[in-house]
């Protein structure tokens, strides 16, 4: 398919306007962080050394690198045995795919937040059966919380690697006299390679741009420090400072990843019908599985349902301000992943149907927005707004063409994968039956495209009903959404006040995931 | 002959499907069997029973002499056999020579070598020991794979469909090839295809499967000539089948008699024809009348119409063409045809 949609691409010249919408979406990404460098080196040199090479700096450099780290182990060792399980075992997929793609509608502050409410003295655990178990805090409560609450990203890298691997390759394997383990070990974990380090890097990218659990559970981050400058001491140039370091650290990371896949080949040989792996039969091990994936099910999905419900139940009940909150977050989401949409699909339409390095370099300009930490990125978009058009700063249309941009990249994938789905012979023979191009297009590649286009806007929209950082910084004075308040109520311990607004939250996130496995299952 | 695979009245089913139905074959060593059928007739599940990737649920399955499927179970890795994929399943991540030593552990390594040399040798791959799979052409993915297979000497080869991605010209190349590689290695060769010209290019013998049956086992030649049944006729090669009846000890059909084969008198059979079995002859009072022609190269294949208006085909080597239209004769060429009786 490849080659042919090359071949059509060589006949056909590019439209010109195809390319406008990246390079608006690179102006968009770059203009504010070049503007928040030059900000960064007008400090005098002197304050600068104390400022960069503080020891407090140094503290939050191994601590932001021991979090990332820890969670991503800790998320690979989670979701590598839960991919295992649903794509070579007979337990029912429905179930692990559940486990493992639904913890993505909780938003990992909201996580840590219920754990803190469920535990320490009046917690859940103590009010109901009369445990108190310590709550959780520092280093390790940190790695734990944000492992529970983001290995579905490495799952779904993980899962879609394991269905991928040829099956014969296995077998060719067993048929070389390795026995199941070694065979696995030696023909399919390789394979998994790519996916397992894809996954680490988006779950080093959540966990460098967390800054609301890290911060309820008392851990000290770059994200929590540059978010502290913020709200508290408001001093530019070392906000800046520590802006321009997180975003090193990233760019650490995906330069570590590059170098970690480079060279591994996992492209399918041959041109044969690939079958499916058969599934294993769990025989006595399968209580033991169902027992692993309940138990990981009910931490992630489990608890912080169950302990929201019952700090809502023993709150004053009647919430006011939370139809404000609710329809604040819908204001912001709604429209944010609608302009994601809208601006991915020529993005990916250029990638797919006029592949080269330039549009190559367009869909990385916008993975290099989404990797960009949210609180770096609205700092810059902060400092380039107040010095070049300050009537936009504080707007609801900012914040929404900020996070449009941040985000922009989950929209591009599943649009992509659906363009792949419509190839142009398509189009050309509704073409050659007596359609118009305009009418081919909405006939034809449309309705295939469809589900692309609403799995983009999904999880564009989860993300932002999510989103904290790119809020707190941006929105208007008095603007509030359900994020702000269950992370304002909770920073405060005022538990039964954010309960509500968390189980809405996670209502919500429900309905996205809801939406994204329908898509997923069809 | 020494018997190197045995399979005695193997039963697999998936779900109600049943894929092998009570299958029973003997396969020589150093033979090479072809196992040939149209898709979906349990071709492929039988391979993957004797390599040990299926467990069958009832009947036995002995490699040179030991049973490994029934009362007892061997491993696919304890079977010593050589798997060749349709698809190649060439490890992507392993150059060529790595992927063809990977067999080959508890091999010294300095032995290893020299046997991935004299393997790739063999396959004619020699320089590309450091490339890639998918820096390979088809054909030489093709010919890693076997390599990989036949490295760690295995006595038995299985080979599932492995030259139908390959294009025309160079399947027809691969063939000849395969069967001098197979040869050489002194290997017993079990081979799945759904492409009769392949088995007749390959085989010593052929084993003709059906809806997981088995019809027919025999040579090449035994198998287009003799068939045992109307499927087998049918699916190799061409064939007319001609309505007759038993009368007075021979065959009465609208192309005259045929030798009545002793079959009771006023039977009704049907009477196999192969195109060479009939000579062409252009009679303006003739019975027949050409509907079409197929140009072969070395001969032409004619479509007949019979006043009953059935359908016969004969082949004509003459350098002439008859046009539609033109009304012939048809003179049998040899007074032997296969005869099945109508049920």
């Amino acid at each position: 398919m490849q080659a042919a949609v090359r071949e059509v691409s060589a006949r056909k010249p590019l439209p010109w306007l195809l390319p406008l919408p990246a390079v608006l979406v690179g102006a968009g990404i770059f203009v504010p962080l070049v503007y928040l460098l030059l900000r960064a080196l007008e400090a005098d040199p002197s304050t600068l050394r104390e400022v960069v090479l503080s020891s407090r700096n140094a503290l939050l450099l191994r601590n932001t690198l021991l979090l990332a780290g820890g969670t991503v182990v800790g998320t690979a060792l989670l979701a590598f045995l839960l991919a295992l399980l649903d794509v070579r075992s007979d337990l029912p997929p429905l179930l692990t795919g559940l486990v493992g793609t639904l913890p993505l509608a909780i938003p990992e502050y909201v996580g840590a937040y219920a754990f803190l409410a469920a535990t320490g003295p009046g917690g859940t655990l103590e009010t109901l059966l009369g445990i108190r178990v310590p709550r959780p805090g520092g280093y390790w409560g940190a790695v734990l919380v944000l492992s529970l609450f983001l290995y579905p990203y490495a799952f779904l890298n993980l899962r879609t690697a394991l269905r991928g691997v040829d099956p014969s390759l296995e077998e060719s394997a067993r048929s070389l006299g390795y026995g199941p383990w070694a065979a696995f070990a030696r023909a399919v974990l390789p394979q998994l390679k790519p996916a397992l380090s894809a996954g680490g890097l988006l779950v080093g990218i959540h966990a460098l741009a967390d800054f609301a659990s890290v911060g309820l559970l008392r851990y000290e981050t770059f994200s929590y420090a540059i978010y502290l400058q913020y709200s508290a001491a408001f001093e530019r140039t070392y906000a800046a400072w520590l802006a321009l370091l997180l975003i090193g650290l990233v760019a650490g990371m995906l330069w570590t990843e590059a170098r970690v896949v480079r060279g591994v080949r996992v492209a399918r040989t041959g041109v044969g019908a690939q079958r499916v792996f058969r599934r294993a039969t769990l025989g006595p091990w399968r209580w033991a599985a169902y027992g692993y994936v309940l138990a990981l099910g009910f931490t992630s999905i489990g608890v912080p349902v169950v302990v929201l419900a019952h700090w809502m139940l023993r709150g004053p009940g009647g919430e006011a301000g939370m139809a404000g909150a609710l329809a604040g977050t819908l204001r912001l989401a709604v429209p944010t992943a609608l302009s994601a949409v809208v601006l991915a699909l020529p993005i990916a339409y250029w990638s797919v149907r006029y592949p080269s390095p330039a549009s190559a370099a367009a869909e990385r300009v916008a993975y290099f927005g989404y990797a960009t930490p949210p609180l770096a990125f609205a700092l810059a978009v902060i400092f380039f707004t107040l010095r070049t058009t300050p009537a936009l700063y504080q707007t609801l249309p900012l914040l929404i063409g900020a996070a449009s941009l941040h985000f922009l990249s989950e929209a591009i994938g599943p649009i992509r994968a659906g363009l792949y789905q419509a190839p142009p012979h398509l189009e050309e023979a509704a073409r050659s039956l007596g359609y118009g191009p305009v009418s081919a297009f909405l006939r034809v590649t449309f309705p295939l495209l469809r589900t692309g286009l609403l799995a983009g806007f999904a999880l564009v929209f989860l993300s932002v009903a999510k989103d904290l950082a790119l809020t707190t910084l941006l929105s208007p004075p008095g603007y509030t959404t359900l994020a702000v308040r269950v992370w304002g109520y909770a920073s405060d311990a005022m538990f039964e006040r954010a309960a509500p607004h968390g189980l809405a939250m996670i209502g919500l996130g429900v309905a996205a995931v809801g939406v994204l496995i329908r898509i997923e299952r069809r | 002959m020494a018997v190197g695979v045995r399979l005695h009245e193997v039963t697999k089913r998936y779900g109600s499907v049943e894929a092998v139905r009570n299958l029973t074959l003997e396969v020589y060593e150093g033979e090479f069997f072809v196992l040939l059928g149209p898709s979906g007739c349990g071709k492929t599940t039988t391979l993957r029973l004797v390599a040990g990737l299926e467990r069958p649920d009832a009947g036995e399955i002995e490699l040179f002499g030991q049973v490994v499927s029934g009362s007892r179970w061997v491993p696919p890795e304890a079977r010593g056999i050589g798997l060749v994929f349709q698809d190649y399943a060439l490890f992507p991540h392993l150059r060529v020579a790595e992927n063809v030593a990977f067999g080959l552990r508890g091999w010294r390594r300095r032995q290893a070598m020299e046997r991935v040399a004299e393997v790739l040798d063999l396959v004619g791959l020699a320089a590309c020991a450091d490339r890639y799979p998918h820096e390979l052409s088809g054909g030489e993915q093709q010919r890693v794979a076997l390599a990989r297979a036949l490295a760690p000497r295995p006595r038995l080869l299985l080979l599932d469909e492995p030259l139908s991605n390959l294009d025309a010209e160079l399947r027809k190349r691969m063939r000849a090839e395969l069967r001098r590689i197979v040869k050489e290695s002194q290997t017993t060769a079990l081979f799945v295809t759904h492409d009769q010209q392949e088995a007749f290019a390959l085989a010593d013998r052929i084993g003709v499967l059906s809806r997981g049956r088995l019809w027919q086992v025999g040579a090449p030649e035994e198998i287009y000539h003799a068939p045992a049944c109307r499927f087998v006729a049918d699916f190799i090669g061409e064939a007319t089948f001609l309505p007759g009846r038993v009368e007075a000890h021979a065959i009465l059909t609208e192309l005259g008699r045929f030798p009545g084969n002793g079959l009771p008198e006023g039977t009704r059979v049907e009477l196999m024809l192969r195109p060479a079995d009939l000579r062409i002859v252009p009679d303006p009072q003739g019975p027949g009348v050409v509907v079409d022609r197929h140009f072969r190269g070395s001969e032409s294949l004619y479509q007949v119409r019979l006043p009953s208006g059935t359908l016969v085909r004969a082949s004509l080597g003459e350098p002439w063409t008859l046009p539609p239209g033109t009304r012939v004769r048809l003179e049998p060429t040899s007074q032997r045809a296969v005869v099945f009786p109508v049920e």
